[in-house]
């Protein structure tokens, strides 16, 4: 059944070629295992007692009982069967959250394959713009538009972050989906361990062009990698401030577009919504806001501290007099 | 700095935005046929009434009743007519994901694609589910609990103009202007960086609609906590009025994060504030937080009268009394309780912790347990019954094992990392329409068979109903099984072309699924049609048509104005079967005049003021804003001014309905 299914159209969250959608896909499958032990029983049970009383039925005669309406035991049990389920379930839940929270770092490649020493993750900053998606490769020092790529069987660290709209990052073969949003940064870990072209996609609604804000995800080989980011740097415009400016306004259905080096921090200002001159970057603003709040509340102590010294005194003048 | 580009045409100092071009009927053909329709079907109403002479009868015992039971019926009637409203747009999806692959784009631009897709969820929400949802409680509470109307019955009747309102206001956005391209709880709303009257469209539909529902909720509770019948304490209560009450409490308490939340996206649209943009501090993630701490227990506002009206009908048909009617109620109180602590389970995604994540996973799944708990309870209820398959039967079996499949699935997208993979993907889709589908829309034509002849006299026809629910059963399962599948291909919601064509032939097959929901929604028309002509036939002349358990069957179908002569006198659960069994006698003289409250024109004034209100904030139309709303204050202070509020029936009135019963019920006893 399983095979059948994978075969006629590819149930890509079942069998993924990513070790996280992976594990999260063998998820859904205990879950919806594990559930199906009272579902089906049921779900059998209502179809028998509706067939067996019905009025016509020899059982509707026999059996019928209009005032039997309480069964402490039944009541136990139909309490505590689904609150068993529950506990498997929870637990299962608490700790695959954290094994598969998306911040967490890599501890494996794949099932029995661990990450070989002093291996650095690799980072990709991904920032989705309307209506296109732009990726950053800090190391290798290019960017891409609407094509990502990464070695096989090498820990990937995506940092995500939006230009204006709410949007989520997925592809579906290497790990569950993440948002990106403005002004904000969430951290995706994942490996693909198969190469191929998979695709990827926006999925979160964010606007007219939504539909077509998808992108192919190249698993590659180290050689190829190498080729793919040589080819990039061979071939691609430098991505400057002002690059970034033409491409951040609203366009549909963009084609592939490759950078071959990148203006210093422009993920960082684009993360801090200050890329354009004469805006103040926003970890500025907090640094300052945090810097003037520390001094506001060491100020408030300092004053409350000698107030306190002179009321203390007052205040015991005041109880001997009474 | 996107707010340059609404600002280049001046507005218009009485007009505000509105042009020529905004009518989209110009260059929309889709549109025009509709507005030709619609024009066409409005002339032949009015042509209709005019021709039978109703408009009096209609103004004076319809617009203006605060009879609860005309408003309930008339909250149905607007639920059923946004129904048809928001299944064009549901088909006008499957069309379009249905032949939207490789080079063909189908035949809805982006724009107007996701203008539909929000009205969808919008209409099927707030205009069909609950209108349906609030019709059938103000029907049947004051009947279950032994009461002559509601606790503050103008308010009623305000309450349902005001929802009217709203749902006039997205009609409205139809033909002029356009509808929200947010989604259909406005996610991506981007605050005042999205120009454009549909997000204003969206914003004040519900706003107005909104008024209606809180106040509705308000009424209803302190009804069911204030005017019981005596003896009827809060474990006697009938489990539909239990449900009645949970869900009432749960309107008044989460309806105002709605409003609040509303609020402050308006004022960052009108006066440049900045609570959910990205500029100085603005933060769009407060906005999903608000706006899904409203949208969950929304969820257990429409399925927990669902589950009473189940409880009802199942206890009914199989001829026994409810099992565990004591654990019913807790499972109850527990779903109400819970239905706060999981909201965030909508966005497992957005990057929240891992232990985070995990509890609200984790206090989801524990609503399973109650709900499990309620759905055995139905099952041994059936256990040892007599079940007869009457139309209401068939929709509450359908529906256990509909929404038993709809749960698991629900369960499953409650774990974090199951989530992740699911998450915006058409599984999700199927699961929520497997809960609301399977759950609310069966429970609405199962009550709707249920208490139609209490409403109307006349029983339904029974062979159009079953027609009916199996095109729905079947369709539903048809449309929503593709979904699912495509959903664990990892095909997320809303996008109005797909590049890759063999994922075509599961949309095909979707798109076949809503044509037999149509059938279904046709079947219902005819039902209506047929029996409305059967209905001598149908007559149903005892008011215990199905042999009932609960009060609304001790008194005639349909129910005197005043709903009991004499207040009963409530010793059991199912106070009308535990009457019937004790050899109730009907009181057959000693009738005194009744005291009730007077019909009056004052809500449909006021809603139509707010209507034309917020239809003039929509348009930034000042002048007209302030005039009316300076006239909504005025009517308001006026109508409490109005001292002719109640009226007594005559004593010999009573006598007179109460004795023609009394024949009836000798006739045909």
């Amino acid at each position: 059944m399983a095979g059948l299914l994978a075969g006629c159209s590819k149930m890509v969250v079942l069998f993924p070629a990513g070790d996280v959608a992976a594990q999260q896909g063998r998820l859904v499958v205990i879950a919806t295992l594990l559930m199906l032990l009272i579902v089906v029983p049921v779900i059998f049970l209502i179809l028998l007692f509706a067939w067996r009383y019905r009025q016509d039925g020899k059982h509707a005669q026999t059996d019928y009982d209009p005032e039997w309406h309480h069964s402490t035991k039944l009541e136990l049990v139909i309490w505590s069967a689904p609150l068993v389920i529950i506990i498997a379930l929870g637990a299962l839940t608490w700790i695959s959250t954290h094994q598969l929270d998306p911040y967490r770092p890599l501890d494996r490649i794949a099932a029995g394959k661990p990450i070989p020493e002093n291996t650095k993750p690799l980072e990709v900053q991904v920032v989705s713009l309307d209506w296109k998606w732009l990726f950053f490769y800090p190391e290798q020092g290019i960017a891409t538009v609407n094509e990502l790529a990464a070695p096989v069987d090498r820990p990937i660290l995506f940092k995500l972050t939006s230009s204006h709209t709410m949007n989520a990052f997925y592809v579906p073969d290497l790990a569950g989906m993440i948002y990106t949003m403005p002004g904000m940064q969430t951290e995706l870990n994942a490996v693909i361990n198969k190469p191929g072209v998979y695709k990827g996609m926006s999925s979160h609604y964010s606007g007219a062009g939504f539909s077509g804000m998808t992108f192919k995800f190249h698993g590659l080989s180290n050689a190829d990698f190498d080729k793919w980011v040589a080819k990039a740097k061979a071939e691609g415009q430098p991505l400057t401030r002002n690059a970034y400016r033409d491409l951040v306004k609203p366009s549909e259905r963009n084609p592939v577009a490759l950078f071959s080096t990148v203006e210093d921090g422009l993920y960082q200002r684009v993360l801090n919504l200050c890329v354009e001159d004469g805006q103040t970057c926003m970890h500025e603003t907090m640094a300052k806001d945090a810097q003037r709040a520390q001094a506001q509340t060491a100020a408030r102590k300092l004053a409350a501290a000698s107030e306190d010294a002179l009321c203390t005194a007052a205040t015991r003048t005041d109880l001997q007099e009474f | 700095m996107a707010m340059t580009e609404h600002t280049t045409a001046p507005a218009h100092w009485l007009l505000g935005r509105i042009t020529w071009d905004s009518i989209p009927m110009s260059h929309e053909p889709i549109l025009l046929w509709t507005f030709i329709a619609v024009c066409l079907g409005g002339l032949f109403v009015l042509a209709l009434l005019t021709k039978f002479r109703l408009w009096g009868p209609m103004w004076r015992d319809w617009l203006c009743s605060i009879d609860h039971k005309k408003i309930g019926i008339m909250y149905m009637v607007l639920g059923i007519v946004m129904l048809l409203r928001g299944f064009a747009d549901a088909v006008m999806m499957r069309l379009q994901q249905s032949m939207a692959f490789g080079e063909n784009m189908g035949y809805l631009p982006p724009h107007h694609y996701d203008q539909v897709f929000t009205a969808h969820g919008v209409i099927m929400i707030f205009f069909v589910a609950m209108p349906l949802v609030t019709g059938l409680m103000n029907y049947l509470v004051p009947l279950q609990i032994g009461a002559r109307d509601v606790a503050f019955p103008f308010l009623n009747n305000f309450s349902f103009w005001m929802t009217t309102a709203g749902a006039v206001l997205v009609m409205v956005s139809l033909f002029l202007g356009e509808f929200s391209t947010s989604g259909w709880l406005a996610l991506s709303n981007l605050g005042h960086q999205n120009p454009g009257v549909g997000l204003d469209y969206y914003i004040w539909s519900l706003q107005i609609a909104g008024v209606g529902t809180t106040l509705s909720g308000i009424n209803l509770l302190v009804t069911i906590v204030k005017m019981r019948a005596p003896g009827m304490d809060m474990m006697k209560m009938p489990i539909f009025t239990w449900t009645a009450l949970c869900t009432n409490a749960l309107i008044v308490a989460s309806f105002p994060v709605l409003t609040a939340a509303l609020v402050l996206m308006s004022l960052d649209r009108y006066l440049g504030t900045n609570f959910f943009t990205n500029d100085l501090g603005g933060n769009p993630m407060l906005y999903v937080n608000l706006i899904w701490i409203w949208g969950h227990p929304e969820v257990y506002i429409l399925v927990l009268p669902a589950f009473g009206v189940f409880s009802e009908v199942v206890a009914t048909f199989s001829r026994k009394r409810l099992f565990g009617y004591t654990s019913m109620v807790y499972a109850t109180v527990c779903i109400t309780v819970l239905s706060y602590l999981v909201w965030l389970h909508h966005f497992f995604t957005m990057g929240s912790g891992a232990s985070v994540n995990a509890f609200f996973g984790i206090t989801t799944m524990i609503i399973s347990i109650p709900t499990g708990a309620k759905i055995f309870n139905w099952l041994f209820t059936m256990y040892r019954g007599r079940i007869r398959f009457t139309v209401p039967m068939l929709w509450t079996v359908g529906f256990m094992v509909t929404f038993a499949i709809g749960g698991m699935t629900g369960v499953l997208l409650a774990v974090p990392p199951a989530d992740f993979v699911l998450h915006n993907s058409l599984f999700l889709i199927a699961h929520f329409h497997n809960v609301i589908i399977g759950g609310v829309v069966f429970a609405m034509f199962a009550g709707i068979n249920y208490w139609f002849p209490k409403a109307f006299g006349y029983k339904l026809d029974e062979f159009w109903g079953k027609v009916s629910f199996w095109c729905w059963l079947v369709g539903f399962w048809v449309a929503f099984t593709p979904l699912y599948v495509l959903g664990l291909m990892g095909v997320t919601r809303r996008a109005n072309h797909f590049e890759d064509p063999s994922l075509q032939i599961w949309f095909v097959i979707a798109a076949c699924g809503a044509g037999i929901v149509a059938l279904g929604i046709g079947a219902f028309l005819v039902q209506l049609g047929v029996s409305y002509l059967k209905r001598d036939q149908l007559r149903d002349h005892t008011g215990d048509p199905w042999d009932g358990r609960t009060l609304e069957w001790a008194t005639s179908s349909p129910p005197p104005q005043y709903n009991f002569a004499f207040t009963p006198v409530v010793h059991d659960v199912d106070a009308w079967w535990d009457m019937k069994k004790h050899g109730y006698k009907r009181p057959l003289s000693g009738f005194q005049a009744i005291h009730m409250p007077l019909n009056t024109g004052s809500g449909v004034v006021l809603s139509v003021l707010s209507l034309v209100w917020g239809f003039a904030l929509i348009w930034h139309m000042w002048p007209l804003a302030i005039a009316s709303f300076a006239a909504i204050v005025i009517g308001a202070i006026v109508h409490t001014f109005n001292y002719k509020r109640d009226y007594h029936i005559p004593a010999a009135e009573v006598v007179t309905t109460e004795n023609a019963r009394t024949q009836l019920l000798a006739q045909h006893g």
